[in-house]
């Protein structure tokens, strides 16, 4: 260290240069690709998709980065190889008349070989070499070398023109992959690894309670970051499609937009808005309360807003669904029509948990859907374990949160047991919890929903009833009396007889009404009486003093008649 | 003795001139001069002038022989200097000395 004091991190150095597999997913997790120029080696057991792995590498190389490619097998006739990709809409033929490929089967037939004395494999490097000239070729495939061992019996030689072979290879500057058959105890059955230093990629196809899984791992990628997990990876019509790396930081955007849930009354009960967009939401419930329904709801509420959305169905037919949600006034075939809505149902069995992530990330990618329902997820557990389930739950969440999209999860409880195991392990990771739960009284069932808890929102502590009719689903408040929780028909009936206090408390009240009106009559005509008596005696001392009044002035009068006449 | 003369098309494929060819070159005529006198050919394909020829014949070792006629197709690798391996390879029976 101390013989370079300025040794600092130049960003001018050169960093191992990539080349781009075409892979979905691989590149992501290498960080750009496999090293350029540089053999990389591809291990795994039989049938776990190295020839499909080479081939999609030198495919796409071939179509999409303008690198051709020489495939060199060792193992399959050029013919057959072509039939077994035809199906990937791969067309070998076609890109060998374009001089974009070039196909070599390296055929060893051990009873028509003799050994005697001294060799060199020059033969091979000279066709390797005429291939790769042919075309101008930039990558390489040699599947399944090791098929020399078998092929040749001085090792000696083999591993010496191996590793000829390779240095070879890295002068001539292409991108080579190699596989080779996964080993007892080692990487490769004759030890590759040893000649091929700069990337390893180990390909694994794992059986866990009848259930396939097929897995990728990187061990080593000299010169590189890389992911260090196993992926689990898919083969479909698509072919080979690598799950990305799990989201290991919590720094995805958060929105906050709400969004309704389809239920008015649940929205109420959620601040009056619903839930937030993004965010996680999980619905728990025993047997036969609702949560189909609730989910349904939620997609019916998204299509209507003319946004797209994918049904994840793990236990029921989309037909099923689609029959069940019509009954309660809620037309999910429209949206399937008008292209809002997808289902996607499968069994959980039908393969492991991370197929069914990967299956999952792949559609959602295609559909660019804003809601995501999962229903159930607790069937999930039939194919792993409930750590697995969260494990997988993590990821998908993390993944459908960095995407902003809305996902509902349903879960089935154990009659009684609220805090079971699915919901603590993935209760705390969701954002709103919403419990149903079955409320047993007078020989009746209703349903009681709950807001668990809501993350940043204010959520009402309230248990409402929850209603399902022809007309679609309601939150009722319940009716909190003397005697406890009422609901179902104990509610109704105790509204009923609210209604019938109000009814006689009404009647009581016109009767009142009434009464005092006839009072005030009565008070009334008195007061008219009373006035009438009063107006009376009124006139009569005006008539008395009117009269005075004539009395005083005719007497005065008639006084000064007196007195001009005493005058006169 | 068979009364059909058959005739061993030989071709032995080499990368240019390495002492292995050479060796198995020299080899080879020696044996034919001795077990098959008169009765083969000898092709020799330089896969450096010609590399286009190494697929047909689905060359990996050099230097190799291949027996073309008669059937069964054989190959033998190596400088052949294991005459009796040789000779088994090109079905050739030690005529009697």
């Amino acid at each position: 260290m101390s013989t370079e004091p300025s040794r600092q991190i130049n960003t001018n150095i050169p960093s191992l240069p990539k080349v781009k597999s075409g892979i979905k997913g691989l590149d992501e997790i290498t960080e750009g690709g496999l090293p350029q120029g540089r053999p990389t080696l591809i291990c795994g057991g039989a049938g776990c998709g190295k020839t499909l792995f080479s081939m999609e590498f030198i495919v796409h190389g071939a179509l999409s980065f303008n690198e051709p490619g020489v495939f060199m097998a060792f193992e399959e006739k050029s013919e057959e190889l072509a039939v077994n990709v035809a199906s990937l809409g791969f067309d070998l033929n076609q890109l060998q008349r374009d001089n974009l490929l070039k196909m070599d089967h390296v055929q060893i037939n051990r009873s028509e070989i003799e050994e005697t004395g001294e060799y060199d494999l020059d033969g091979l490097f000279i066709r390797l070499g005429h291939a790769i000239d042919s075309i101008g070729a930039k990558r390489v495939v040699l599947d399944t070398i090791e098929n020399l061992f078998s092929g040749l019996s001085d090792q000696g030689i083999i591993r010496a023109e191996l590793r000829r072979l390779f240095g070879w290879l890295k002068d001539k500057n292409v991108t080579t992959i190699i596989t080779a058959e996964k080993g007892d105890g080692a990487l490769t059955r004759h030890g590759l690894e040893e000649y091929v230093s700069d990337c390893v990629i180990l390909l694994d196809h794992r059986v866990n309670n009848k259930i396939s899984t097929r897995l990728l791992r990187i061990v080593k990628y000299r010169g590189s970051v890389h992911g260090t997990n196993e992926y689990p990876f898919l083969i479909d019509s698509d072919g080979i499609s690598v799950l990305p790396v799990t989201s290991l930081t919590l720094d995805h955007a958060v929105s906050s937009e709400r969004i309704s849930s389809g239920i008015a009354g649940l929205d109420r009960m959620l601040d009056g808005k619903g839930f937030f967009r993004g965010s996680s939401i999980l619905i728990s419930g025993t047997a036969g309360t609702g949560k189909t329904s609730i989910a349904g709801c939620f997609a019916n509420e998204t299509c209507l807003k003319k946004e797209r959305c994918i049904y994840f169905a793990f236990e029921e037919s989309p037909m099923q669904i689609i029959r069940n949600m019509l009954s309660i006034n809620m037309d999910l075939q429209k949206h399937v029509d008008d292209g809002f809505l997808k289902f996607h149902a499968s069994r959980p069995t039908l393969n492991g948990l991370e197929m069914h992530l990967v299956a999952i990330h792949k559609m959602v990618k295609e559909f660019k859907p804003r809601v995501v329902i999962l229903d159930p997820i607790t069937n999930l557990i039939t194919v792993g374990s409930v750590s697995e389930v969260k494990s997988l739950l993590i990821r998908l969440i993390d993944f459908l949160q960095a995407e902003q999209i809305t996902v509902m999860f349903t879960a089935l409880t154990l009659n009684g047991i609220v805090a079971e195991q699915t919901d603590e392990s993935v209760s705390s990771l969701v954002d709103s919890w919403l419990l149903v739960r079955d409320i047993e009284l007078n020989g009746e069932r209703n349903r009681g929903l709950y807001v668990m808890k809501s993350r940043g929102m204010k959520h009402s502590n309230q248990v409402r009833e929850f209603v399902i009719s022809d007309t679609g689903l309601e939150l009722v408040d319940v009716y909190l009396g003397p005697e406890g929780v009422l609901t179902g028909s104990a509610r109704r009936a105790q509204e009923l007889h609210e209604e019938t206090g109000v009814l006689l408390r009404n009647n009581a009240i016109t009767r009142k009404d009434r009464e005092i009106d006839r009072k005030r009559m009565m008070l009334e005509s008195q007061i008219a009486n009373l006035r009438q008596e009063f107006e009376s005696f009124q006139e009569e001392l005006n008539k008395s003093f009117i009269e005075e009044e004539l009395t005083k002035s005719f007497m005065e009068k008639n006084r000064s008649e007196l007195t001009s006449n005493r005058d006169l | 003795m068979e009364e059909i003369e058959e005739k061993w098309e030989l071709r032995l494929y080499v990368a240019g001139k390495t002492a292995k060819s050479v060796t198995a070159l020299a080899n080879l005529k020696r044996y034919c001069e001795q077990h098959l006198k008169d009765k083969y050919v000898i092709e020799v394909i330089d896969l450096l002038v010609e590399p286009q020829l190494a697929e047909g014949d689905q060359i990996l070792a050099i230097p190799t022989l291949v027996k073309k006629v008669p059937e069964p197709i054989r190959k033998i690798i190596g400088d052949l200097s294991n005459e009796e391996k040789v000779l088994v390879g090109l079905n050739i029976r030690p005529t009697a000395k």
